[in-house]
C-alpha cells in the first residue's frame, strides 16, 4: 500500500473508532471525558520533541522548545486534572460514616 | 508520499519495535476513552491513558538515538512538567473548566509551533500534501491557542462573561477567515515563510474573534468543540511528521471530541451554529430585560425558610454554580440529612449544565458524599415538581429561568430547564438581584410563590442549618 494512503486509512478508520467509543456516555462524564480526551492530544509532545530533535538553527529549537513545554503542559496538567476529577466518583465507604454516628448517639 | 518518509529528518522512520510500541500505546488510548465513558472505569481509563503517554515519550528517545538538542529537550519537558503539576494539583473544583481550556488551547499551540518548525526545516521541498496538511495545523492549532485562552480569560472573569459583540463583527470573521483561507491556499501553492506568517496573525485572530460574540452558558460548548480542534491539528500535525500515533490519538480526540459537543449542545437545546452566532441577536434582550431591578421581591430570613423545609414532605433542591463558588456543598448535604431525619423526601434536581460544564455539579457533590442515588437528572426529575411542596434553589439561575420556554426573544430559549415553577413554593438562595451567567433576568424571582434569602450560600445554609436543628 502507498503510506500516504494507508496513513488516510489510519485516519478514517480513527474516526469510526473515536465515534464508537464515546456513543454512550452519561452527562455525568461529560466533563471528565472531555478533560480524558483532551490530555490525550498532549501526545502531540512525541510531534515536538521529534523537530526539536531535528532542529540545527537558533528559531526552529527555540520554537521546538516552546512546543515541548506547552504540549507538556497539556499532557501532564491534563491526566492529572481528569484523575482528580474521577478522584470525586470513587466508590464511598457508606458504613463507617453511619457507625460513627451511631456512637456518638 | 513515500519519498518523505524516508526522507529522515523529523520524519525518519522509526524501528520496527518503536512503531510496535506506538501501536499499543495507540490501543491505550483507544481503551482510555472507552473507559472515560463509564463511571466505573473511568479512573482506570484516564491512568491506562497517562501511562500510554509516558511509554510513547520515553520510547522515542531510544528509538531515535541521534536526537539532537537532548538536554534542552528534557529540561523544555521539566519545566512543563513543573507549570502543570502543582496547578492541576491545587487547582479548585469549580475553577476545573477554565483550566481545561487552558491546557486545551496550550496543546493547539503546540500542534501549530510543530509544523511550523517542521516548515522551516524542510518546508519549501515538501510535497503539496504535507504542506496542505501544515496550513491545516497552522490554523487549527492557532484557531484553538487564541480561542482557548480567551475562554480561559471569560471563565476566569478576567473579562466579561457576556458575549462581545463588535458591531458588524460578521463581517469582520467573515473576512479574516476568507483572508485565512487565501493565506492558506497560497501557502500550499507558493511556499514562503511571509506566507506562514500572514498565515498565523490572520489564524490567532480568527480564534479570538470567533469565541468573543460566545457568552454564557454556550462557553463549555466552546470548550469542547475547539478540543476536538486541537485533536485534529494534532492528527494533521502527525501527518506532516508521518507519524502514525499522533494521527490515530488526534482523530480520536477530533472524533470523540465532536460527538461529545454535539451531545452537550443537545442537552442544553443549542444547536452548534446558534452556539457561535446566536449571540450577534443576544444584546436587545439584556438591554430591555434591564429594567426589572427595581421590582419588588419577596425576601426572607433563615428560619422562615427552615419552618417552610420543616414542614414540607417533599423538597427538591436545585444546586448551581453559586454553591459551588461557596463551597457549601456540605452544608447543603447536612441540611439534607436533618431533612431526611424528620421523614422528609429530598432529592437533588441535577440540571445536565449544572455549574459551568455538563458533569460538572455531580462532581463536586460527589466531593461532598452526596449519595449517587439523591442526585436525578432532569428528564428524570421534572415531573415530580408538580407535587413538590418546596423547591430549594441554590445558587443556580439560568438552568431554572423560564425565559428559556415562553420568551423566544431570550439567548436561552431552547434551551431545556428545570420545571421549578411547577412547585409549591421556590425558596432562592442569592448572593444578590444580579443575572445569572447568561446575564438574563429570571422572571421566577418575581413571583408570588418565590421568597428569596440573601446571602453566600454557605452563610444562609449554616443558619438554615441551625434553624431546623433548633425546631
Amino acid at each position: 500500500m502507498d503510506s500516504g494512503v494507508a496513513l488516510l486509512t489510519i485516519f478514517i478508520l480513527s474516526i469510526f473508532v473515536g465515534f464508537e467509543v464515546v456513543s454512550k456516555v452519561s452527562t455525568v462524564l461529560h466533563t471528565p471525558l472531555m478533560s480524558g480526551a483532551n490530555a490525550i492530544h498532549g501526545i502531540v509532545l512525541v510531534g515536538a520533541i521529534l523537530v526539536t530533535g531535528n532542529s540545527d538553527n537558533t528559531l526552529t529549537i527555540v520554537l521546538g522548545l516552546i512546543a515541548i513545554v506547552l504540549a507538556t503542559v497539556n499532557l501532564v496538567g491534563g491526566f492529572v486534572v481528569t484523575d482528580r476529577m474521577l478522584e470525586m466518583f470513587k466508590v464511598k465507604k457508606p458504613a463507617k460514616p453511619a457507625a460513627d454516628e451511631g456512637a456518638k448517639k | 508520499m513515500t519519498s518523505v518518509l524516508a526522507a529522515g529528518g523529523a520524519s525518519a522512520v522509526a524501528p520496527v519495535w518503536a512503531q510496535l510500541i506506538d501501536l499499543f500505546v495507540a490501543i491505550c488510548f483507544v481503551l482510555a476513552l472507552k473507559g472515560l465513558s463509564g463511571p466505573k472505569t473511568a479512573r482506570n481509563g484516564n491512568l491506562l491513558g497517562a501511562f500510554g503517554a509516558v511509554v510513547a515519550v520515553v520510547t522515542l528517545f531510544f528509538a531515535y538515538p541521534g536526537m539532537k538538542n537532548l538536554p534542552l529537550i528534557i529540561g523544555a519537558i521539566i519545566v512543563g512538567v513543573v507549570i502543570a503539576f502543582p496547578i492541576a494539583r491545587k487547582v479548585k473544583m469549580t475553577s476545573m473548566p477554565q483550566l481545561v481550556a487552558l491546557f486545551n488551547g496550550v496543546g493547539g499551540g503546540a500542534a501549530a509551533l510543530v509544523s511550523i518548525v517542521e516548515y522551516l526545516q524542510a518546508g519549501e521541498s515538501e510535497s503539496k500534501g504535507i504542506l496542505a496538511a501544515t496550513v491545516f495545523t497552522v490554523i487549527v492549532g492557532s484557531v484553538s491557542f487564541t480561542g482557548s485562552i480567551l475562554t480561559f480569560l471569560k471563565l476566569q472573569e478576567a473579562i466579561t462573561t457576556r458575549p462581545i459583540v463588535i458591531p458588524g463583527g460578521q463581517y469582520i470573521t467573515s473576512l479574516v477567515a476568507i483572508g485565512t483561507i487565501v493565506a492558506g491556499v497560497a501557502l500550499v501553492i507558493n511556499p514562503a515563510t511571509w506566507l506562514l506568517v500572514v498565515l498565523i496573525v490572520l489564524s490567532a485572530l480568527l480564534g479570538l474573534l470567533l469565541v468573543l460574540p460566545v457568552g454564557g452558558a454556550d462557553v463549555p460548548i466552546i470548550i469542547s468543540l475547539l478540543n476536538a480542534f486541537t485533536g485534529l491539528s494534532v492528527a494533521a500535525s502527525g501527518y506532516v511528521l508521518g507519524n502514525v500515533l499522533l494521527i490515530v490519538a488526534g482523530t480520536l480526540v477530533g472524533a470523540s471530541g465532536t460527538l461529545l459537543t454535539r451531545e452537550m449542545a443537545k442537552a442544553m437545546g443549542r444547536p452548534l451554529t446558534n452556539t457561535m452566532f446566536g449571540a450577534f441577536t443576544a444584546t436587545a434582550v439584556s438591554a430591555s430585560a434591564g429594567g426589572g431591578e427595581d421590582r419588588p421581591v419577596k425576601s426572607a430570613g433563615p428560619e422562615d425558610v427552615a419552618i417552610m423545609l420543616g414542614y414540607a414532605s417533599k423538597v427538591i433542591i436545585v444546586p448551581g454554580y453559586g454553591l459551588a463558588v461557596a463551597q457549601a456543598q456540605h452544608q447543603i448535604r447536612e441540611l439534607v440529612d436533618l431533612l431526611n431525619e424528620k421523614g422528609i423526601e429530598v432529592d437533588y434536581a441535577i440540571h445536565p449544565v449544572a455549574g459551568r460544564m455538563p458533569g460538572h455539579m455531580n462532581v463536586l457533590l460527589a466531593e461532598a458524599n452526596v449519595p449517587y442515588e439523591q442526585l436525578k437528572e432532569m428528564d428524570e426529575i421534572n415531573p415530580e415538581f408538580s407535587s413538590t411542596d418546596v423547591v430549594m434553589v441554590v445558587g443556580a439561575n439560568d438552568v431554572v429561568n423560564p425565559a428559556a420556554k415562553s420568551d423566544p426573544t431570550a439567548p436561552i430559549y431552547g434551551m431545556p430547564i428545570l420545571d421549578v415553577a411547577d412547585a409549591a413554593q421556590v425558596v432562592f438562595l442569592k448572593r444578590s438581584m444580579r443575572p445569572g451567567f447568561a446575564g438574563i433576568e429570571n422572571e421566577l424571582l418575581f413571583d408570588p410563590k418565590t421568597t428569596l434569602l440573601f446571602g453566600d450560600a454557605k452563610d444562609s445554609l449554616t443558619k438554615v442549618v441551625s434553624a431546623v436543628k433548633a425546631m
